[in-house]
């Protein structure tokens, strides 16, 4: 596949050009080697000075991985599930019961649920753009009562822009899908893990999202709204976007300072797009690092323990 | 989701000794509207009230017995300007954030009563409103006493950003400990009610009831009409509308809450022992 470049990366894009081309022919070893070194100084020097918008970008790239992409890098079976029981299947969420593979013949049962947004015209219009209706969180709140009941870890992959705003998801209570959602998932018996690989659109994603353990993806965002949507009710102005991104504070480092998250994962240099294999191990570890955490713990400890992580979350002062 | 806590002014109640009706345009005394709860004699419109109304309303008088009224606000995300609006706002209201709980008696049942008020900054949920709104679900859990909530918010606080978000989780995790209890919990809508608040507690209750025509959503009507590049129909997410589709129990005037709202508690909870008492004048 061939990635697409953002518009600030494209210092990057012109000397990877560069490469391709002499790649192309022979006899320019070490001209290529010597841009190599540079691309990767440039990279480093670029990604670890990211301003929030860029980083917004990061989470929306075209290129990054979806959940359908992890599926394949991380389990080594996954039976796909489909429908609410309902109304409809929602394509915007994606759930089943999957093999992690362990090594030395082992693997680990799970349940894994998540949003996808498509790739393709017709597939992004197929996913909605990974924007559920209620039926998705209601698919999704079937899935994880299923893993409650035959005892399966529960891991969640999120990247929206959050619920759909339409006509149907109203009708159909999008409000009360999410809402249920996260009454339901906070007594689950089960350990929940989960991870925001992408954007984290407000309630939309906390929907899919109240776990033991809260992780975020380096270059990823959780928001309780989108920058412009932001910048369009407090300064009338879409096109602050920018600023808003920076005053709404959404990265994974200020998300991870806060105490929202409990873990950055970490992603390839310049973004989980440019190796889908070692952001898929590096999601992989984790997964497995929490998941072996809160084995032990018995179905009351891990409904505490869920309920206390969100009880604490709030600054206020008492007079 | 969230807004940016300015309250539509219209709404509110000016001051003076005439008041022109939202709903019909007839020009009203402001006496007789105050004596018919703020209900338009000729359309029914409800006009906005705020929580200390509610309360004087719906509970037996002297009654009411307020719980945690000065948690107050900071500002987690250095937030632009967000101190002085909720000093504006504070000043305003003549309270310390928009949601107010405690302890009370409807019809002698005891009842735990949470009432939020738009008028501070637009009744959007930050880190105080969800912390009351959890401690008002541990209280109803901890005394063993039924729990209602008057919601009408815009949605979560933007300027307290995914700390607001996260009291959407903190309040349905309290919720599901309730419920657990087996405690009731009744939620009254009001106009209007949004987002963050409609997708967590205030979706949430045994029992729903609502005032007529409230707003009630996920999203915002702008929203949605950006998106799907046309206009709504009339009556798009108003609580007959949710009614229609399954979310909402009962539409109900504000005249007629207090009697609802005993009915219910006795009948959950009561175990068919008190008798529903006619309070003041407005009980038909
Ligand atoms: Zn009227």
């Amino acid at each position: 596949m061939t990635i697409s470049w953002l518009e600030f990366e494209k210092p990057i894009a012109d000397i990877q050009d560069k490469i391709d081309e002499l790649t192309a022919i022979t006899g320019y070893e070490s001209e290529i080697s010597k841009l190599r070194t540079q691309i990767e100084k440039l990279k480093t020097k670029l990604y670890s000075d990211l301003t929030p918008w860029q980083k917004v970008l990061l989470a929306r790239h075209p290129s990054r991985p979806y959940m359908l992409d992890y599926i394949d890098l991380i389990t080594s079976e996954f039976i796909e599930l489909a429908g609410d029981r309902g109304f409809a299947d929602d394509k915007a969420i994606v759930g089943g019961l999957a093999k992690i593979d362990l090594g030395e013949d082992k693997h680990l049962n799970v349940a894994i649920i998540g949003t996808q947004k498509g790739r393709e015209t017709k597939d992004k219009i197929a996913r909605n753009f990974g924007m559920p209706h209620p039926d998705g969180y209601r698919k999704a709140l079937r899935i994880m009562k299923l893993a409650e009941k035959f005892d399966l870890p529960i891991v969640t992959l999120v990247d929206t822009p959050g619920a759909y705003p339409g006509v149907g998801a109203e009708e159909r209570g999008q409000a009360e899908a999410i809402a249920r959602n996260l009454r339901e998932m906070s007594v689950l018996r089960v350990p929940v893990v989960v991870i925001i690989t992408g954007e984290g659109g407000s309630g939309g994603a906390l929907a899919l999202a109240v776990g033991n353990r809260v992780l975020a993806m380096e270059y990823s965002v959780y928001s309780v709204i989108s920058p412009e949507g932001c910048a369009s009710i407090l300064w009338r102005d879409s096109d602050k976007a920018e600023d808003a991104a920076k005053a709404l504070k959404i990265s994974s480092s200020d998300l991870f300072q806060f105490g929202i998250i409990d873990e950055i994962v970490p992603e390839p240099l310049g973004g989980a797009h440019q190796d889908y294999k070692l952001a898929a191990k590096y999601i992989k570890e984790s997964i497995l690092k929490y998941l072996a955490e809160l084995k032990n713990m018995t179905p009351e400890e891990l409904i505490a323990q869920r309920v206390e992580k969100f009880q604490s979350i709030g600054v206020y002062k008492s007079n | 989701m969230p807004t940016n806590g300015k309250s539509d002014s219209k709404m509110e109640i000016p001051n003076g000794l005439w008041i022109r009706c939202d709903g019909c345009g007839e020009i009203l005394y402001r006496k007789s509207l105050e004596q018919n709860l703020f209900i338009c004699s000729r359309c029914s419109y409800h006009f906005r009230i705020n929580a200390r109304k509610y309360i004087e309303i719906l509970l037996d008088a002297d009654t009411f017995e307020e719980f945690d009224p000065h948690l107050t606000p900071q500002n987690p995300l250095d937030f632009p300007k967000y101190p002085e609006k909720v000093a504006e706002a504070q000043k305003k209201t003549e309270l310390d954030e928009g949601f107010t709980y405690g302890k009370g008696k409807i019809s002698s049942f005891p009842i735990i009563l949470g009432v939020m008020d738009f008028n501070f900054m637009g009744g959007s949920m930050g880190s105080v409103v969800g912390e009351k709104v959890a401690r008002s679900i541990r209280l109803a859990r901890e005394e063993k006493i039924p729990l209602t909530i008057i919601a009408t918010s815009g949605g979560a606080r933007m300027q307290e950003g995914i700390f607001s978000l996260m009291q959407m989780a903190k309040t349905s995790a309290e919720l599901a400990l309730l419920a657990q209890e087996r405690i009731p919990y009744i939620v009254i809508l009001t106009n209007p009610t949004m987002a963050g608040v409609l997708a967590s507690y205030a979706s949430l209750g045994d029992i729903i009831i609502s005032e007529p025509k409230a707003l009630l959503g996920f999203a915002g009507a702008r929203v949605i009409e950006g998106t799907i590049g046309e206009k709504l129909p009339e009556g798009f997410q108003t609580a007959e509308f949710l009614s229609k589709h399954g979310f909402v129990d009962i539409v109900v005037s504000r005249k007629f809450l207090r009697s609802t709202l005993t009915k219910i508690i006795d009948m959950l909870w009561g175990k068919g022992k008190a008798e529903i008492e006619p309070k003041r004048e407005f009980v038909e």
